[in-house]
């Protein structure tokens, strides 16, 4: 699948629902199976700066193609970025850097998120896009 | 007659909203309070038909714009029941009112005088009086806190000493809701010769406060929090107090005669408001206590008492609740977290469900410290708040609860 693909599946799985409150189930779940990230990842530097909760994100290149890992002490940006991590990892670090993310705006997440967590949401895609940028030539 | 809730909530228009299919919760009164009609159509009719420049206008726009601004002076005065109107000093609010003190003050501050605040302090009663310990060696001292949230009485009384200056301490605590005794413990500074600052930014909205009662020195609270605009609020002082302060800003109205040479001041109240204030706001001000101070407050302050204690009952019934702040006295706030779950998670599905409350350390990191821990989940309570809107809002924690765990 590829980019595009991947944000049209979040679109119409986020479409089912019709209650704000159901879409959020589906987050928290989201978060609650996203795969645990190794503790000695959970450092000062993986930390996402501009989060109302802790967020700590890691990255790495394997055949070209960029693998993000995170976890989060709050469960709803948890499963926002698990979200983000469906979409971005596996690609390569040009497609990152290109990609728009129209999905947040098609799902209305960004509304839906207060303010201090809405920054939350551009900090996790400023810090991937940053990662990607890293290891570009790497 | 017993307070009637309904007919003071009609008054106030945002409270009918709904927020997509739920209807507006708001308890996140210790943030803002939302603002009557009346209040609102004062500064419209301010702008409709009064708007010019105070205290130095001929024409008759000016001399009735300040007539009203000096009115409300007046209404203020008699709701603190300060001696005077001239020790009704008008600011943008409380933080501002705490930096014009720290700031004259502070010029007469000398290395290793002391300040002393409480473990309860917000952090505009905290920061102002750091700038005086970097600036002029002045010591700070914290009054300690139980883990009740209540201050340690003892311990003050120890800490008061010949070289203290000044003790700042808030009348209710913005985070755990705990009321200070503040007349003790101004009579515990006076007998060293200190003076005393009351922050009421958290106990005028819900309690009649007498600053001649008090004896404090000073008082600042702030409009936006007592049902009136942002941007205006109050600091009192005692009349000798305050012409032993120097000025604060400088500027129009603050002078009686400017030369090159020498400028000399105006005399109380102008000397501590520079420029042109926030006119309509100190009129809507007014309007908002004058509004306030023709209700019974003893019965509003039974009636959100019965509000909290309430709440306080129905939210312990839920697994995993860990109140913070279960002082004796309490007002208006109910701070908690739920075992395993974040605060942010709970503050987003409550909003989602129409719930407005504050997450976070609430500017009390200090208190959080205290705790250890990063923040809680806080509910505040106003006179237009109803026994329904503590029903919703349990009905929507235990649900977020439910979708969390």
């Amino acid at each position: 699948m590829n980019l595009a693909e991947k944000e049209n599946e979040i679109i119409e799985e986020f479409a089912i629902y019709d209650d704000w409150m159901e879409k959020y189930e589906y987050i928290i779940e989201l978060g609650k199976d996203l795969p645990q990230i190794a503790d000695e990842f959970k450092v000062k530097t993986n930390l996402i700066v501009g989060c109302q909760s802790q967020v700590w994100l890691h990255a790495e290149k394997i055949d070209g193609l960029i693998k993000y890992t995170a976890d989060a002490d709050a469960i709803i940006a948890k499963g926002i970025i698990s979200l983000l991590i469906q979409v971005l990892s596996n690609e390569t670090p040009e497609t990152i850097l290109e990609s728009k993310l129209e999905f947040i705006k098609e799902i209305g997440l960004q509304e839906h998120l207060s303010p201090t967590r809405s920054n939350g949401l551009v900090s996790m895609v400023k810090k991937m896009k940053i990662y990607a940028l890293a290891l570009q030539n790497k | 007659m017993t307070f009637e809730v309904d007919k003071i909530r009609a008054q106030f228009p945002i409270l009918k909203q709904t927020m997509g299919k739920y209807p507006l919760v708001y308890l996140d009164n210790g943030a803002t309070t939302q603002k009557p009609q009346v209040v609102i159509d004062a500064i419209t009719a301010y702008y409709t038909t009064q708007n010019s420049n105070i205290h130095r206008g001929v024409h008759t726009l000016s001399q009735n714009a300040t007539i009203a601004y000096e009115g409300a002076r007046e209404i203020i005065q008699k709701h603190i029941n300060a001696s005077k109107s001239y020790e009704c000093i008008f600011t943008k609010g409380t933080t501002d009112g705490i930096n014009l003190v720290a700031h004259t003050l502070g010029k007469t501050i000398e290395k290793g005088d002391e300040i002393i605040i409480s473990a309860l302090e917000h952090h505009s009663n905290i920061v102002p009086w750091q700038f005086l310990v970097e600036e002029k060696g002045a010591v700070l001292k914290v009054i300690p806190m139980n883990q009740e949230g209540e201050l340690d009485m003892k311990a003050f009384e120890v800490l008061v000493t010949k070289k203290t200056k000044i003790v700042s301490v808030t009348h209710v605590s913005n985070a755990l809701g705990t009321i200070n005794p503040i007349k003790e413990m101004v009579k515990i500074a006076h007998q060293v010769g200190a003076l005393f600052l009351v922050d009421a930014a958290q106990s005028l909205q819900h309690f009649s406060v007498d600053v001649q009662d008090l004896d404090c020195d000073f008082m600042v609270f702030s409009g936006h929090k007592l049902f009136a605009p942002t941007g205006v609020g109050i600091l009192y002082g005692k009349e000798n107090v305050l012409n032993n302060l120097p000025p604060y800003q400088g500027g129009g109205d603050m002078i009686k005669t400017v030369t090159f040479e020498k400028t000399t001041y105006n005399e109380l109240p102008h000397k501590f408001e520079a420029g042109t204030p926030n006119i309509v706001g100190g009129i809507a001000l007014g309007v908002a206590i004058k509004w306030l101070s023709e209700m019974n407050l003893k019965e509003v302050q039974l009636y959100e008492d019965s509000l909290l204690q309430y709440a306080t009952s129905e939210i312990i019934k839920i697994d995993g609740v860990q109140l913070y702040g279960t002082a004796k006295h309490k007002s208006g706030i109910l701070s908690f977290l739920i075992e395993g779950l974040h605060p942010y998670d709970v503050g987003t599905l409550l909003n989602q469900q129409g719930v407005a409350v504050r997450t976070g350390h609430h500017c009390t990191q200090p208190i959080m410290d205290y705790y250890k821990i990063p923040g809680t989940i806080r509910v505040s309570f106003s006179l237009y708040n109803t026994i329904a809107d503590v029903d919703a809002f349990i009905k929507a924690l235990n649900r977020a609860v439910n979708m969390l765990r």
